[in-house]
């Protein structure tokens, strides 16, 4: 149905106006780049609108070819770091074949250790060893969700959660100290240990939360700060009596009982824990929460357009406060699965590791919805389980899967210079550029 | 445009006349026609070429980056450099040059000073100051004192007076009588996008507000005689303040009754916006009282006052009015969406949303591709059905409508006030608030003037719209001169002395 009105009132603040202009924009660059297109051409076929539609600069075009591009950029870093391949490169104008050979086999063998160590082996033989790889993929999946769910949660609410990792640094504290102090029977301990982990990131998430509502300090300061505070709570606290293991010297804490561990999925010999599954009902309630649900109403209202939701009577404050603690709750529930899971099972000064910091790359890489959020969290785990693998077989060292991961998450939020690589065309390049900005 | 003329643009919101302004800019093209300059037609394709032509402007929102001082956003887009290529600022002659305009004219402004830390006045002075040294010789003032505070104002007037002395022209935009009398030179009144007429100072207030308002377009709206019940809203002694702590509403008292429509007429930037906000509980009263159906609601959150039967339409429907990115049937339950039956507890009902949604949209003729759609697609007046309509769907006590029809098109317009009168017909007390007179003197069974935080008059639908402008001008009936008319009913503040053409800001309000 098309609009029989004029387009009326002041040009400058209409909103459709532009988004006009930015088509018109688009078109004309496309008619300068290809012959122009007559206005009065036939319907596009069903399969011309699909391939169209491939060749657009959408999210999941643009995502892939981030992908293919840090990929590209990956190879180029795994040949000039191999002395050996660069010397060939000496001789290149003599023998062209050696210098490509070499390359060639160094990267592809990387990259193929990178698959096998984080989906499959075509070697492996037996379940354990088939199923190895995706049960390494899966442990390092799920805390990542919950951070990445955490950052997105709050994003979509207008904040930017920086403090994941302080979060989940809370959550690791809390989770183990109930995990080895309390004696109780496995089931409920565990869920108890949980328990203290959310509350621990909670309580993490909820400080900026009111600083913010209640005297409009930034959330991305205040978060940052708690980071440090968080990181170095939890280096006094491991040394303390009680809390410290009595049989060794170095800052190590008690072990978890195993009463509050996850459950493994596979055998004692696989590494997957229930963590997983977790992961999967905490991306479904965020699903559930943000649009099925009337905070989550009030949370994207405020997220878009505060004072709108203000002159609605929501509680621009009250939504502030609740977001943070939510994503807090959610960053430190995966905080806990760094102890309670099969990754550690006492708490150390890194016990974290970065699954606050990549939490934020992959809330970005999953375009800060809940499910994108999940399948960002699959790539990053896989990644970081491959990439064990390519640096124990090929040699290559493991800082490159997160020079990898970087490069994606660089391209993803410059979807202008993805497009400009492969001359997409202009769809809605803009207004992705713009949400992953907005946060500020 | 003599040289060394002061020349009045005068003309209601949304006349043009900004728009105007900014094609001789070069903000905007011309679509048709041509601009002469000097006797020569002038193509401008940007500020830039405006200013290379002697042209400067002063936004009604000033363009200064608040993080610099004086001196650094003066040279800003046109920075000295020293040292070749190396490119150092040459900050002395920034100031210098600072200093020698402001000796010149009469301008005193520090230029080391930061730009946040000025008084609006203030940072209005350096606006001009940076025109001025780029060497223009026709100044733009766009609404220059609709931020000012009086004493401001008469600031403002008397540096125009020296700019002229100096030589320069000066085109002043505004819609306030008082001011244009007291320093114009030569008037040209605007109205809906054409010159209606000029007019030398000497015109009486009367002929500028008639011209102003005009008499040609009237938008009818067909309404039987209203039948006024029990009063529902009653505002008594209300105090509020705006965002910069300067008082806004200064002791208004009215009422609206069951089934009758009170239309509140009055300049923008006149308290309207701060009074129909205090209602709302959107920003604090500092005194008085605000009853609803006998039942005090002042310090009531948004959300109490919204359920406790008031529908709003906001005054900027972007800012305040909409979500852009929420779909339309999302902002069709903007502020009902926790109430059943499209919430319940924490669960939102997306069925009924959408069935409420597919009803709204036919009944409220908004065109839209889908309930689906992002309301920011939607065309203006299509917007403003949305929230229209979304205010509209639940029983109400009181109805309160904020520039309902602002930038939407006539058909739209029609259509939202035949809704509010059929709102009104159905017993619910309405108030709408409007800088357009046509559309207040076409609604309302009773209009009250609001002037500088006051309300100076009430009077009946039936009142000459003369004297009416007169009214949103400051200027009430006693002062004037003018024979009160039968439907007059003198207001609260009737007697408050009116200001003289001389000098327009001389009531203190602080």
């Amino acid at each position: 149905m098309t609009n029989s009105h004029p387009v009326s009132g002041s040009p400058d603040k209409e909103p459709a106006t532009e988004a006009a202009q930015a088509e018109v924009a688009g078109a004309n660059r496309a008619a300068t780049m290809n012959a122009p297109k007559r206005p009065d051409e036939p319907r596009p076929s069903l399969g011309r609108l699909f391939l169209e539609n491939l060749w657009a600069a959408n999210t999941v075009t643009v995502t892939v070819l981030a992908l293919l591009l840090a990929m590209l950029f990956g190879a180029v870093l795994i040949i000039v770091s191999d002395p050996e391949v660069l010397a060939t490169y000496g001789y290149i104008t003599a023998r062209p074949g050696d210098a490509l050979n070499a390359s060639w086999t160094v990267v592809s063998e990387a990259y193929a250790n990178l698959f096998k160590g984080a989906v499959f082996d075509p070697d492996a033989t037996g379940f354990q060893a088939a199923m190895g790889p995706i049960s390494e993929t899966l442990t390092y999946t799920a805390p990542l969700v919950f951070t990445g769910l955490s950052v997105a949660l709050a994003f979509r609410g207008g904040l930017f959660n920086i403090g994941a990792q302080g979060q989940a640094t809370m959550g690791v504290v809390l989770a183990a100290v109930a995990g080895f102090a309390l004696p109780l029977p496995p089931v409920v301990h565990l869920i108890v240990a949980l328990i203290a982990g959310a509350i621990g990131g909670a309580v993490w998430g909820f400080i900026p939360g009111i600083l913010k509502a209640r005297t409009g300090a930034h959330e991305v300061i205040n978060t940052i700060m708690l980071n440090y505070v968080a990181v170095y709570f939890l280096s006094w606290i491991i040394i303390q009596n009680g809390v410290q293991n009595p049989d060794r010297a170095d800052a190590i804490s008690k072990p978890v009982d195993s009463s509050a561990q996850l459950p493994r999925l596979l055998g004692d010999d696989l590494r997957v824990h229930a963590g997983i599954l977790l992961a999967v009902l905490a991306t479904w309630f965020v699903a559930w929460l943000l649009n099925r649900s009337t905070l989550g109403f009030e949370l994207r209202a405020v997220g878009a357009n505060p004072d709108a939701a203000r002159t609605a009577g929501i509680s621009v404050t009250k939504t502030y406060v609740l977001v943070m603690a939510i994503a807090g709750l959610l960053a430190g529930l995966g905080g806990s699965q760094m102890v309670l899971g099969s990754t550690a099972n006492a708490l150390t000064p890194l016990v974290v590791a970065q699954i606050g910091f990549d939490g934020i790359l992959v809330a970005l890489l999953g375009r800060v919805k809940p499910w994108g959020v999940l399948l960002a969290a699959l790539l990053f785990g896989a990644l970081q389980a491959g990439g064990n693998r390519m640096q124990s077989y090929s040699g290559i060292s493991l800082e490159l899967v997160t020079v990898l991961q970087a490069l994606i998450v660089i391209f993803i939020a410059a979807p202008a210079l993805v497009k400009a690589i492969f001359q997409l065309r202009a769809a809605r390049a803009a207004r992705l550029q713009t949400s992953l900005a907005k946060g500020w | 445009m003599e040289p060394g003329e002061i020349h009045a643009l005068l003309g209601e919101n949304g006349a043009g006349k900004s728009t105007l302004m900014n094609v001789l800019y070069g903000l905007y093209q011309p679509d048709e026609g041509e601009i002469l300059v000097d006797g020569k037609p002038l193509k401008l394709k940007g500020p830039s070429d405006a200013i290379a032509a002697g042209i400067g402007m002063v936004h009604q929102h000033f363009m200064l980056v608040p993080v610099f001082t004086v001196a650094e956003n003066i040279m800003l887009g046109a920075e000295q450099v020293k040292g070749g290529i190396v490119g150092f600022l040459d900050r002395r002659r920034a100031r210098r040059e600072v200093a020698e305009v402001s000796e010149r004219y009469n301008l005193r402004v520090d230029p080391d000073a930061v730009i946040e830390d000025l008084p609006v006045g203030i940072q209005q002075r350096v606006e001009i100051v940076k025109a001025l040294t780029r060497d223009v010789d026709l100044l733009i003032l766009d609404e220059p004192t609709a931020v000012l505070t009086p004493q401001e104002t008469e600031e403002l007037l008397a540096v125009m007076r020296s700019l002229k002395a100096a030589g320069k022209s000066i085109v002043f935009i505004t819609h306030k009588l008082g001011e244009v009398k007291a320093i114009a030179d030569r008037i040209t009144v605007i109205r809906r996008g054409k010159t209606v007429g000029t007019a030398s100072p000497e015109a009486s207030r009367d002929e500028l507000a008639a011209l102003m308002v005009g008499r040609s377009v009237k938008l009818t709206v067909e309404k039987q005689p209203a039948t006024p019940g029990k009063p529902i809203l009653q505002v008594s002694g209300l105090v509020v303040d705006d965002d910069r702590q300067v008082r806004a509403v200064d002791g208004v008292d009215l009422t609206v009754h069951a089934g009758e429509v009170l239309g509140v007429a009055g300049v923008q930037g006149n308290g309207q916006t701060e009074l129909i906000e205090a209602i709302m509980g959107l920003r604090p009263t500092l005194a008085g009282t605000v009853t609803l159906d006998g039942q005090p609601i002042h310090g009531w959150s948004t959300k109490k006052v919204l359920h406790a039967g008031v529908g709003y339409v906001p005054e900027d429907r972007s800012v305040d009015g909409l979500v852009k990115e929420f779909s339309v049937a999302e902002n069709l339950v903007l502020d009902i969406y926790d109430r059943p039956p499209f919430g319940k507890g924490l669960a939102l009902k997306p069925d009924a949303i959408a069935r409420s949604a597919k009803e709204r949209i036919e009944q409220f003729d908004v065109r839209t591709p889908s309930a689906d759609a992002a309301v920011g697609t939607l065309s203006g007046g299509n917007q403003q059905k949305v929230i229209v309509a979304r205010e509209l769907s639940r029983p109400l006590k009181l109805f309160i409508a904020a520039q309902p029809t602002r930038g939407v098109d006539v058909g739209s317009i029609e259509f939202i006030h035949s809704r509010v009168i059929r709102e009104r017909d159905a017993g619910t007390a309405v108030m709408v608030v409007s800088s357009e007179l046509d559309e207040v003197i076409g609604l309302a069974d009773r209009i009250a003037v609001m002037y500088r935080g006051r309300i100076i008059g009430l009077v009946g639908p039936d009142t000459p719209r003369e004297e009416i402008g007169l009214l949103m001008a400051g200027i009430t009936p006693d002062a004037a001169g003018a024979t009160p008319t039968g439907g007059a009913a003198g207001g609260p503040d009737a007697g408050t002395p009116a200001p003289t053409p001389e000098s327009p800001g001389n009531e203190d309000k602080a």
